[in-house]
């Protein structure tokens, strides 16, 4: 017992993996009493099984695919534009204070804007065509993005330049050669934790403005009571963050075997 | 419309005229001072030092004399605020591949492997690839790390890292090495080590060496002369030819010459008026 209350002392890798599943289960058990007791209504809390029957009806029938698929794709083009417009102009922020000073003032005033805020705007911008989910995570992501790769090159030791200096390289040498690859795995990390975000203004976008998509689905399903289904989609979402955040750890740590905790 | 344009003779151009010829490095007068919104904090009050081609000069003080701010104005990372820096009859107010550093932390490019490392100077001066293998390999030999070519820094210990960097900096072949406390952060094991294999290289190539460091035994095992900055006014306060033998070993240090040089400097650092015929 005392062992467990070691301060930043690892415990055993089976206790630790026993007690992680022992908690999933432990919330399982407790969903299925409330929900199976007949103390609350089926509409409310739907149970573990029903769940369960409909991911298997939905997948077994592959009617969510294109739901996925186009979920998928308005996150991945939003978040590609962001990271396209928004790396670039991070490395800027960070490397030139003119251009900190040009970019971040205003992004920091813009990021803390509530993205979800935007939607009638772009609804009226855009339409409610795949250009206006796009662009509600390509907002939601961009201003978040920027002050963090800044901040990324910031954290680049002045030393590492310095060396660089002394052994030939001139500015533009240093920001391609030193710069760039020095943030690359902890940009790599930034964009991990953003998409993140993406997924989460994806279902805003989804809820109020789309007749597709996954959170077009638990809308759709919010109208017929069917909570089951909400349940479901929310499970799906979160499976499928949870997929795309390990995948971008995984690439990090194949892409960059010579950073810490590389491979 | 008569008479030429005179011809006006630049600061630099009077103190180049000024020196001896065979001088590598002249620094005169040289001042650094930060002004900030309240007050003027002086690094470096007046300074001016001499150094030859093929000398191993070490420069010792106490911490926050100014030493390492000097040996970045000669790298060309900092700007002085008076005086002149000069190698090779050049001012030097940029950095570049003619001046090689080393520094107390490590800086090995970390997405490198050792032999990209010291390949990374050669690559931007363009060096063609055979050549610059050859380089490489000498290097890798010298300082012991053939075994270890395709390691990431990560995976070396700090004194490895440190053999690597100046490795980095030899193999640009600078006019100069300048070296700001590079085994500084080092046990003193790893540190007597690299002492010694620092020497061998120096006794091999003889390179030009500028060294940094606030311990004293090191710069006198290493070095051919040592110069002594104060504290507070941060200037020179001596300048000790080391005449010890040229090949030197460990042992070197237990000597009762060596030992004298020690506890020489030691009395100028702790500014008790030391009996010892100091020049300059």
């Amino acid at each position: 017992m005392r062992k467990l209350f070691r301060i930043r002392t690892k415990i055993d890798i089976k206790l630790y993996n026993a007690l992680a599943l022992g908690v999933f289960l432990l919330v399982l058990i407790l969903w299925t009493m409330l929900s199976e007791g007949g103390s609350i209504s089926q509409i409310f809390l739907p149970s573990p099984k029903s769940v369960l029957t409909y991911l298997i009806h939905v997948f077994g029938s592959g009617q969510i695919w294109p739901d996925i698929g186009i979920s998928a794709y308005r996150i991945f083009m939003g978040f590609v534009i962001a990271a396209v417009i928004g790396i670039p102009l991070g490395i800027l922020a960070g490397t030139f204070n003119f251009a900190e000073a040009l970019i971040q003032p205003l992004t920091e005033f813009i990021r803390y804007m509530p993205v979800p805020a935007f939607v009638p705007l772009i609804m009226v911008w855009f339409g409610i065509d795949e250009s206006a989910k796009i662009a509600l995570i390509f907002l939601g992501t961009l201003f978040q993005l920027i002050p963090m790769v800044a901040d990324n090159v910031r954290a680049v030791p002045e030393d590492l330049l310095s060396a660089a200096y002394t052994l030939g390289a001139k500015r533009i040498t240093v920001i391609m050669k030193v710069i760039i690859p020095a943030i690359a795995p902890r940009t790599m990390d930034t964009l991990r934790i953003m998409i993140g975000w993406a997924w989460t203004y994806l279902i805003v976008a989804e809820l109020v403005a789309a007749n597709s998509g996954l959170g077009y689905n638990i809308l759709k399903a919010q109208r017929y009571l069917k909570t089951d289904a909400i349940f479901g989609g929310i499970l799906i979402i979160g499976c499928l963050g949870l997929l795309t955040d390990r995948l971008f750890a995984l690439a990090n740590r194949k892409l960059f075997p010579w950073a810490e905790g590389g491979k | 419309m008569f008479g030429r344009k005179k011809k006006v003779q630049t600061r630099s151009d009077a103190v180049i005229e000024a020196h001896v010829a065979n001088s590598k490095i002249v620094v005169s007068n040289l001042r650094k001072a930060y002004v900030t919104k309240r007050m003027e904090t002086v690094a470096i009050a007046d300074v001016s030092i001499e150094i030859l081609d093929n000398e191993f000069v070490s420069i010792v003080g106490p911490s926050g004399c100014g030493k390492s701010t000097l040996l970045r104005i000669l790298a060309g990372l900092d700007e002085a605020t008076g005086g002149t820096a000069i190698l090779d009859d050049k001012l030097i107010d940029d950095p570049g591949a003619d001046r090689g550093m080393v520094f107390q932390t490590y800086t090995l490019f970390p997405w490198l492997t050792v032999e990209e490392n010291i390949h990374f100077g050669l690559k931007i001066r363009k060096i063609p690839k055979k050549q610059a293998d050859e380089i490489v390999d000498r290097y890798l030999e010298i300082i012991k790390l053939k075994p270890f070519r395709k390691s990431y820094p990560k995976e070396l210990s700090g004194g490895m890292q440190q053999r690597v960097a100046i490795a980095r900096a030899l193999a640009n072949s600078p006019k100069v090495l300048l070296m700001d406390e590079p085994f500084g952060a080092l046990d003193s094991q790893t540190k007597s080590e690299m002492q010694l294999l620092m020497r061998q290289i120096w006794q091999v190539d003889k390179p030009t060496v500028v060294f940094i460091t606030h311990d004293i035994e090191e710069a006198v095992f290493l070095s051919t002369r040592v110069y002594v900055m104060s504290g507070q006014p941060s200037v020179i306060k001596a300048n000790i030819p080391i005449y010890l033998s040229y090949r030197r070993s460990l042992e070197l240090k237990d000597t009762t010459e060596f030992i004298e040089y020690r506890h020489k400097i030691t009395a100028l650092l702790h500014d008790k008026e030391a009996n010892a015929d100091v020049e300059s």
